[in-house]
């Protein structure tokens, strides 16, 4: 495996070496260059090539599984289907993620649609980081789309980052809810120079007693544009909360778009936006801890996104 | 030693009327000496101590640390030169933690036990709050602690506390005392407070009195807290926590 492949793997997926006790798929440049499924967890190639089926046993514990991507081949565009089927009182861990490496002067461009069907009472950590670098003229671009479908009881959170190297990129979450279940959203995004990142949130909480949590924390530098859009529909007794925190720096603009729709008298829906840049306080407290304003203003920062 | 020359601070006010907050003042804090400022509210007392940090600028004067001009000096340089500040509304920091606050004050890894060692100085169990982000779910007597609690584990040449007692309840206020007392015995560095409270002038080795801008009295603990406290109506001296 090439160094930059390595190197990208540990960025985005925490991969020094191949697992040995999960499940994993390897894909660089559209092909898959390492897979392995477990007794619990089946990876089976679409028939038409377009991705891979997760298979996720009923009641599988404390498994992981890895399905990082990584494109270098500049000019590049791929486009993947991974669809999970995530058993019964299944509880997983899975970590995805893609880097693109552009050394070149075209366009690398992956397009991940994640889709989930999660089983009743099971539950999931789903983890995506995505990254982008290179010194070639080209841009990076990420287009990922996730649709989760949670049955009765069940429970995803997904954690997603992308905090650089990624020139455009249109984010999708879509989750629909059964009776009970819960899904979780923590994004971190930071964009610089002209880059743009749009993330769109669309979750119908169409059962009783349903929840949703959509948090995204994000930085804007440069001239970088980022639009949050945000839509709960409460279509029973449910609870749903979305939140956009961004801090703004230099020429960069951000625009938060809430929408709420209540279609049940028990719906409890409820949007938080705050858009602003660095408290001057904030800077002079830790400069007082003897930083310099550079510094403090990273720190601030990289905690904000941790 | 920390030395205050003919220090004036005026800003400008409505209608673009300068205003004169601190008028030509002049003042020594020694080495390992426990200073307490105080004086009426809006007086110039947290002007001045903010003065002495870098945090706003004199209009004139100069300031001297261990013979050293610093009147230029940035916040981040006289950070580095020993100064440290303990704000009267300590700022909260969204993903910041308190352990990592405290370890960006020390400048090193900190130990759980070395967490628990300064934390407990402030009567906070540090299992419960080194992973807790500074952020609104900390109440204003919880951040005031941590802050007192940021600035002593830093051990500088010299600490300035601004109103450490503000927004602490009656309980911890005489753990506060504990606190300041022990730091009096114990300090090895310069100590500045900026303070209403009867009790803690009661610890000064100096009181300095700031009032409409101006030092209007300054000497031993012994010669200014009887003269104060006879005019405690003019001065508003609390007596929050004595019996307690």
């Amino acid at each position: 495996m090439k160094t930059v492949v390595k190197n990208m793997l540990k960025t985005v997926a925490d991969l020094v070496v191949l697992p040995t006790n999960g499940a994993f798929n390897i894909r660089v440049n559209g092909s898959c260059v390492e897979r392995h499924s477990t007794k619990n967890v089946q990876i089976i190639p679409k028939e038409n090539g377009s991705g891979i089926d997760i298979h996720v046993k009923p009641g599988t514990k404390n498994e992981m599984v890895h399905i990082p991507v990584v494109v270098d081949a500049s000019g590049f565009e791929d486009l993947v289907y991974n669809d999970f089927y995530i058993g019964e009182d299944a509880d997983v861990v899975i970590i995805a993620g893609c880097g693109i490496h552009n050394d070149g002067a075209h366009l690398s461009q992956h397009d991940g649609i994640h889709t989930f069907h999660v089983g009743k009472r099971a539950r999931v950590k789903y983890v995506e980081k995505h990254y982008g670098e290179g010194d070639g003229s080209g841009e990076r671009v990420l287009n990922p789309v996730t649709e989760v479908y949670l049955d009765e009881d069940s429970y995803l959170e997904m954690e997603t980052v992308q905090i650089e190297g990624v020139d455009s990129t249109n984010r999708i979450t879509k989750g629909e809810l059964k009776d009970r279940a819960t899904f979780i959203v923590r994004e971190r995004l930071m964009t610089s120079g002209t880059q743009r990142a749009t993330t769109t949130f669309d979750v119908a909480l169409n059962g009783v007693d349903a929840s949703t949590n959509v948090v995204s924390r994000s930085v804007a530098k440069g001239q970088s544009f980022q639009e949050f859009i945000s839509k709960i529909d409460g279509n029973r007794a449910c609870v749903g909360h979305s939140e956009c925190d961004a801090i703004i720096m230099d020429n960069a603009c951000v625009k938060a778009v809430p929408e709420l729709v209540a279609n049940h008298v028990d719906a409890s829906l409820i949007h938080e936006a705050a858009i602003g840049k660095i408290a001057g306080e904030q800077i002079i407290k830790l400069m007082t801890l003897g930083l310099t304003q550079e510094e403090a203003e990273a720190e601030i920062v990289n905690g904000f996104l941790k | 030693m920390l030395e205050l020359k003919h220090i004036s601070f005026r800003v400008n006010g409505d209608q673009e009327q300068e205003k004169e907050i601190l008028r030509d003042i002049n003042l020594v804090i020694e080495d390992k000496s426990f200073v307490i400022i105080t004086g009426p509210n809006g007086g110039g007392k947290s002007t001045l101590a903010k003065i002495i940090m870098g945090i706003e600028t004199p209009t004139s004067g100069q300031i001297f640390f261990n013979g050293q001009d610093i009147t230029h000096a940035d916040i981040t340089e006289r950070a580095a030169m020993g100064i440290g500040f303990a704000f009267q509304q300590p700022v909260r920091f969204k993903g910041l933690t308190v352990k990592e606050l405290l370890q960006l004050a020390t400048k090193k890894e900190m130990t759980q036990a070395q967490l628990c060692q300064y934390l407990s100085e402030v009567g906070l169990c540090a299992a419960d709050y080194i992973d807790r982000e500074i952020n609104a779910s900390l109440s204003g007597g919880e951040l005031k602690r941590i802050e007192i609690a940021m600035l002593m584990a830093r051990g500088v040449p010299l600490s300035i506390f601004d109103e450490p007692e503000a927004g602490i309840d009656l309980w911890s206020f005489n753990n506060l005392i504990r606190v300041f007392e022990r730091l009096r015995d114990e300090q090895n560095g310069s100590v500045v407070i900026i303070s209403h409270q009867e009790r803690i002038l009661e610890i000064a080795d100096k009181i300095v009195v700031v009032s409409n801008g101006e030092i209007t009295g300054m000497g031993p603990t012994g010669e200014i807290l009887p003269e104060l406290l006879k005019k405690s109506d003019s001065c508003r001296f609390y007596r929050a926590g004595r019996r307690a």
